[in-house]
């Protein structure tokens, strides 16, 4: 790392980690929509208008694929300015043709999703890198360009991340650009205190990046920024990775199940037959408790 | 120890970490401009070396040394912990409560105490439920009945601090029986009475109370301010709780901050159980519906059940409407590190390490070198299930906060995958 204390950081100085999701899947579902050549030429003009707002602003980008996750472009590391462009899409290249030699076999838990739980480990890695710089250091934010649908097998390490981040104040932005929400990212900037965001028309990408994405963290505060359209909190059930807004928990390791079990797979306790499966019809239901607390 | 995970980010910036909160007073009688030097502590982190010149500690072998410690003794035992708690705080506000012998008064340390303790507890337990108690002029008033919102508890609680008259145990224990012998068996009954008293004024037997409260297995505890009592050492023996005296402020945050973390769960006190709930979907803000809870025409915010799609204020909850237990589901996720805990890290040994050709040059998390000046591979450790190398910091991040192996989560055939990073 470059010898941070001697530089001076102000308040608004970021550190902006993008995450781009390069998952062929995708691109190739939404080929008409917006090709990922135009789409990189969009985040390309944003990342440059952040290194030029402010000389001390730095830019990572993370590869999010399909089979693997790496590190594309780091502002930080020297390299002359006009090359920049050039540097990120050649690593961006060998990336893409890495990740899908790495796509051989048929993949059991299903090829739609992408390893955004990857990259947003690694994000954070970096991000704790910098805090550990020095107490003068730019402000952080993740910021996920994310378009794959949510991979249920990810929950556990996604919430993880999540609430990694929160302890460590880093929002995470989110910019969706496929076809439904993202139920994880709508969770992981409502937690984070990021913004989300789904643009209604693809073409003007780099309009919706360079007004919502653009302002550093503090000057955020002064902007009317789009507020979330709801959050979708379902949860994966434990057994089958199935996304679900009902279920039944272990009372003892609050692990999530979708149909009723005799004995829990994560922890081992066999559940009491004494009660009522279902909770909600309790055998002498109490009057006293169902009046609101504050009434 | 405690100074280098200070300036580690962490610790210090956010409150509520559950894992790393040594120290936070630290700073704060400084001025900032001092605060930048005293935590840094630039002179502490140089030594002199044989031929007399100066040059930076090694600090990091040593503090990776103590986390290693620290993951061999934490990884055990951390599952089978009874997560759902009834507990019902019972404050003495008797006369004795009003006594200055800690300052400014007991029941202002002790509202103090249970303030930040009621936090820390939902943090810990996030399906509990805690309700207050108060004893006063030789009664028992119900502060607020059992639930899950930190805040309506607080609130209760400090806008009644005054005290008078005797305290009566009896009257305390049959008002808290009353109450957790309604609530479900699969939760753990538990009661925590602070008490000032030296005395109890009951109305009639207490023995035979004290046996009522056993034989529905609520936990009773007691931590005392003046001395200990004979009726409440009774009390706790006999219930299975526990019984102290707090010599002074900072002793009483301690026996009070014992009762946070779940306490094991024995199958006698807690039967497991399966318990149906529903994740609601947070509604867009700006939205204008009427709530089911308060019956009042709001905007924004709330929640909705997925069974029958009444409109709820806050988490957690039950449906009026179906009765189903409503929580949010990142609430539950929070504890889930415990479960699936990672893999601890192997420390590569620098004579396997030695061919530089071999081995990654940069940490696979951060990207930091992991190449000593000199470019000798310095100290590593490698996730024995993806095979990628990791500096030491990392290592110590993804264990204690991130608890996601960033290696394993970044490729889809982990198990056949051996690929050594250029
Ligand atoms: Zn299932
Ligand atoms: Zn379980
Ligand atoms: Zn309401
Ligand atoms: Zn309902
Ligand atoms: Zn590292
Ligand atoms: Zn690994």
């Amino acid at each position: 790392m470059t010898p941070v204390s001697s530089k001076l950081y102000t308040d608004d100085v970021s550190l902006l980690v993008v995450l781009i999701d390069t998952n062929p899947f995708f691109w190739n579902s939404v080929k008409s929509n917006l090709p990922f050549s135009k789409f990189i030429s969009h985040v390309l003009a944003f990342l440059n208008s952040i290194l030029l707002v402010n000389q001390q602003n730095q830019v990572v980008v993370l590869a999010t694929g399909h089979n693997s996750c790496d590190y594309v472009f780091d502002s930080s590391v020297a390299q002359s300015q006009n090359q920049r462009a050039e540097h990120l899409l050649q690593k961006l290249e060998e990336f893409v043709d890495k990740d899908e030699s790495l796509c051989r076999e048929e993949s059991v838990d299903g090829q739609g999703f992408s390893l955004l739980s990857g990259s947003l480990s690694m994000a954070l890695c970096y991000i704790q890198r910098v805090f550990r710089s020095g107490p003068l250091h730019p402000h952080p934010r993740i910021l996920c360009l994310h378009g794959s649908p949510d991979g249920p097998g990810q929950y556990v390490a996604i919430m993880n991340s999540i609430f990694s981040a929160q302890r460590s104040m880093v929002p995470i932005d989110a910019c969706v650009i496929g076809t439904q929400h993202s139920a994880f990212l709508q969770q992981a900037s409502y937690i984070t205190g990021g913004v989300y965001l789904k643009p209604q028309l693809l073409d003007g990408l780099f309009q919706y990046l360079s007004t919502v994405f653009a302002t550093d963290l503090h000057s955020r505060a002064f902007l009317q920024l789009p507020k979330p359209a709801g959050v979708d909190f379902r949860a994966s059930c434990f057994c089958h990775k199935n996304t679900i807004d009902m279920g039944y928990i272990c009372s003892v390791c609050l692990s999530i199940f979708c149909k009723h079990q005799k004995k829990c797979s994560t922890c081992g306790s066999v559940f009491g037959q004494a009660q009522a499966q279902d909770s909600s019809t309790p055998p002498n239901p109490n009057p006293k408790r169902k009046t609101p607390m504050d009434a | 120890m405690s100074r280098q995970e200070s300036s580690t980010n962490e610790g210090r910036k956010f409150k509520r970490g559950d894992e790393d909160e040594d120290d936070e007073e630290d700073g704060k009688g400084r001025e900032a401009w001092e605060r930048t030097y005293a935590d840094e502590r630039s002179w502490e982190s140089l030594q002199e070396d044989e031929s007399g010149l100066l040059r930076p500690i090694d600090n990091k072998t040593l503090y990776h040394a103590q986390y290693r410690r620290r993951l061999r003794t934490s990884t055990t035992t951390r599952i089978q912990k009874g997560l759902i708690r009834y507990l019902y705080i019972v404050i003495d506000l008797s006369r004795a409560a009003g006594e200055t012998d800690y300052k400014p008064s007991r029941m202002v340390v002790v509202a103090r105490q249970v303030e930040a303790f009621i936090r820390e507890f939902f943090d810990q337990n996030p399906l509990s439920q805690i309700g207050l108690l108060t004893l006063k002029d030789g009664v028992a008033n119900s502060l607020t009945d059992l639930g899950g919102s930190p805040e309506s508890h607080i609130k209760a609680l400090m806008g009644k601090l005054t005290s008078s008259g005797d305290a009566s145990l009896q009257n305390g224990l049959d008002l808290v029986h009353s109450h957790l012998n309604q609530m479900p068996t699969y939760g753990h009954r538990e009661v925590l009475i602070l008490y000032s008293s030296l005395n109890t004024c009951d109305p009639s037997d207490i023995m035979e109370t004290i046996q009522k409260c056993k034989a529905s297995k609520i936990r009773c505890s007691v931590i005392g301010l003046s001395a200990e009592l004979y009726i409440c050492k009774y009390l706790c023996q006999e219930t299975g709780g526990s019984y102290y005296v707090a010599v002074d402020e900072h002793h009483l945050k301690e026996l009070v901050f014992e009762h946070a973390p779940p306490p094991p769960a024995i199958a006698e006190f807690a039967i497991a159980n399966l318990i149906k709930m529903g994740f609601p979907q947070r509604a867009a803000e700006g939205v204008i519906s009427i709530c089911s809870c308060h019956k009042e025409a709001k905007v924004g915010g709330g929640y909705t059940c997925p069974r029958c799609k009444a409109r709820i204020c806050d988490l957690p909850t039950e449906c009026q409407i179906c009765g189903l237990t409503l929580v949010s589901s990142p609430h539950l996720a929070r504890s889930y590190h415990h479960l699936f805990p990672i893999t601890p890290f192997d420390d590569v040994a620098p004579s396997v390490s030695s061919d530089p050709r071999y081995l990654a040059k940069n940490c696979f998390g951060c990207q930091q070198t992991l190449l000593n000046p000199g470019n000798m591979p310095g100290s590593r450790v490698c996730c024995p299930k993806c095979k990628q190398y990791f500096c030491l910091d990392c290592d110590i991040y993804i264990h204690e906060s991130l608890h996601n192996c960033p290696g394993c989560e970044s490729f889809r055939h982990s198990k056949s995958n051996g690929t050594v990073e250029g």
